[in-house]
């Protein structure tokens, strides 16, 4: 495309750590509030749910028809009320992560099964205690699984709030792109995708330190220190002989 | 006893629980899954509720604890209406063992067991010993208790819940169905260590089953529940064999009740007769008038300390002076007081000499078991 250029020049890449820096904080920080602020209103809106059942469906419909607007659409919608800059961006990129975050949660909750609750309720757990106890710590890998993909969906959707005037490592494409310059086009993509694959295992680790009943087959746990320690990968002796 | 006059036979000091015209109607169904139901549970007790499905019997169980609640009528526990207290507090103070142990599977099995010493607010100290207490109270091996339910077979998830339930020491407890979903030997072994078990701790035990042999094995009284919850007849599972209130009853028992019945005694309560006995030292003619007075063919031999050493059938006494020069085949079938009257009734029918030799625990000779003894038990 750019006949005299490289296509990437390493210099400028050296020249730009500075930037790098900044935008690597900025979205962070973008990633970090989306979905903080995602998660507490989808968990708000999944306990609603759980009290009121009928409460699931418009929630969920609405967190849909939300999810289905075209990101460029929302942040061009919303110029006349927030105006550039970061509530436009927090708006739009905490927008998407509800439906997922919603459903993972509800499902989570689902999925604890009928004969746990009934213990917990018969063992005398108020009904907020039994929420908190045993039907949330039981659907956390369900939840740790929306989380991680709202997390890397939202890394991804960071970089186009550069329209906004926000961008993360989108400030990188959206300049190269301006400029017709592809190491920054590059360098933006690249980064993008490294940081959302870090996130990525981060919560595969995650899930196993939070839920380690969830995969007897050795894990990774919070030792003695608190240190992440890996625990032996042996397979659990099934108990057999009842005597 | 009859259902209507059931709870005559205990003063108020000794009832655990009392049901009083229980009735619930779920919304829409157009009859009562429970209908005036009353009951009384004795302190120290294990009643079992039994009947087919639809009957009620679990619903009964869960209003007790208010996992259900009644449209009309009253519960007691301890004479007191567990409407008057926060429903939380009523289930803390009462065990809840429940078909698939209902274990949390995110929690240790000592974290499990901990669970209402948890809610009650016990300090540590004495949450872990009573843990590791129940441990040893329901032979789960300490070991366990750091691993999840999962690692564990349905028997142990079954004790575990038993132990969970019995963490505060609550003198109720609770079950319903629990042994339904553990394989047969395994089940057997659960119901003999609940046996045990309760000789320790004395708990009033209300025992949901749709087994009535579970029921007859495990229970003090047994009540049977009819379709839509009617209470057809309470009684000591012995009673209940021997008169049966009316049909559904006795359907619901089976057509071996004589059988069942023998179950529930032991040797110990059957009218032994003396059989037919010589010692060692007797001669020939003398074993050969006993059996002929006595119309068998065969004689028991026993030595000087009364030792049952076994039994010399008629043709093998033909050339010989005295008994002890021949050696006799010993009894298939040994009882001793303890045994079970249908145990000895099997030895009975498979033996060649068609009875049961009744010794003490040190092997000397009490009396014989026939088929005759055995029938007269029942019919008495």
């Amino acid at each position: 495309m750019l006949a005299a250029e490289p296509f990437i020049r390493w210099d400028w890449v050296r020249d730009h750590t500075d930037d790098i820096v900044s935008n690597l904080w900025e979205h962070v920080q973008l990633t970090v509030l989306a979905v903080g602020i995602g998660f507490a209103i989808a968990m708000a809106m999944a306990l609603i749910s759980l009290r009121w059942r009928a409460a699931y469906g418009p929630l969920a419909a609405f967190c849909a028809a939300m999810y289905s607007v075209p990101s460029v659409a929302l942040f061009a919608l919303l110029l006349p009320f927030v105006g550039l800059g970061l509530r436009n961006a927090l708006i739009a990129l905490v927008t998407y992560t509800l439906l997922i975050l919603l459903r993972n949660i509800v499902a989570g909750l689902d999925g604890v099964p009928a004969e746990v609750r009934e213990a917990a309720d018969g063992m005398g757990y108020e009904r907020w205690r039994r929420v908190l106890r045993v039907d949330l710590p039981l659907a956390t890998p369900s939840i740790v699984a929306g989380l991680r993909i709202a997390t890397v969906t939202t890394i991804g959707l960071v970089t186009v709030t550069a329209l906004v005037g926000k961008g993360g490592f989108g400030r990188f494409i959206n300049e190269g792109l301006s400029r017709q310059f592809s190491t920054e086009i590059v360098l933006g993509a690249v980064l993008s995708v490294a940081f959302a694959i870090t996130c990525d295992v981060l919560f595969v680790v995650a899930e196993r330190v939070l839920a380690p009943w969830a995969r007897p087959q050795g894990a990774v746990r919070i030792g003695r220190w608190g240190a992440l320690t890996l625990a032996r990968w042996s397979r659990p002796r099934r108990i057999a002989a009842d005597a | 006893m009859t259902a209507a006059a059931a709870p005559a036979d205990t003063s108020a000091e000794d009832v655990a629980i009392r049901l009083e015209r229980l009735t619930k109607t779920y919304p829409g169904a157009s009859r009562p899954a429970v209908s005036g139901l009353d009951l009384t549970m004795p302190r120290g007790e294990l009643v079992a509720l039994v009947g087919p499905s639809g009957c009620g019997k679990t619903t009964t169980l869960k209003m007790i604890n208010r996992l259900i609640e009644p449209t009309s009528g009253t519960v007691w526990v301890d004479g007191v209406d567990i409407r008057t207290q926060p429903t939380h507090e009523l289930r803390r103070g009462i065990g809840y063992v429940i078909q698939q142990a209902g274990l949390f599977p995110h929690r240790t099995v000592g974290d499990n067991i901990a669970t209402v010493p948890r809610l009650l607010g016990w300090d540590r100290q004495r949450i872990k010993a009573r843990v590791d207490e129940l441990a040893d109270l329901l032979r789960l091996d300490r070991a366990l208790l750091g691993r999840y339910p999962s690692a564990l077979s349905g028997g142990q998830q079954q004790r575990v819940g038993v132990a969970r339930a019995l963490a505060a020491d609550p003198p109720v407890l609770l079950m319903d169905e629990p042994y339904s979903a553990v394989d047969p030997i395994v089940r057997a072994q659960l119901q003999d260590e609940l046996l045990t078990l309760q000789r320790e701790v004395h708990k009033t035990i209300v025992f949901v089953t749709h087994d009535i042999d579970e029921a007859i094995k495990l229970a003090n009284r047994i009540a049977i529940l009819n379709v839509g919850g009617i209470l057809e007849q309470v009684d000591t599972p012995a009673e209940m064999l021997r008169a049966p209130r009316n049909d559904f009853v006795a359907d619901f028992l089976g057509d071996d009740r004589g059988i069942k019945r023998l179950s529930l005694m032991t040797v110990r309560d059957a009218s032994l007769s003396k059989g037919p006995l010589v010692a060692e030292t007797a001669s020939a003619d003398d074993a050969r008038s006993t059996m002929a007075e006595l119309g068998y063919d065969w004689v028991a031999v026993c030595d000087g300390d009364d030792h049952l050493r076994g039994w010399i059938g008629a043709a093998e006494l033909d050339g010989a002076q005295t008994v002890g020069e021949l050696t006799p085949k010993p009894f298939l079938s040994v009882v001793t007081a303890d045994t079970t009257l249908k145990a000895a009734l099997d030895g009975i029918v498979t033996s060649r000499t068609r009875v049961a030799m009744a010794v003490d625990d040190d092997g000397r000779y009490l009396g014989m078991l026939t088929v005759d003894d055995l029938a007269e038990g029942v019919t008495a």
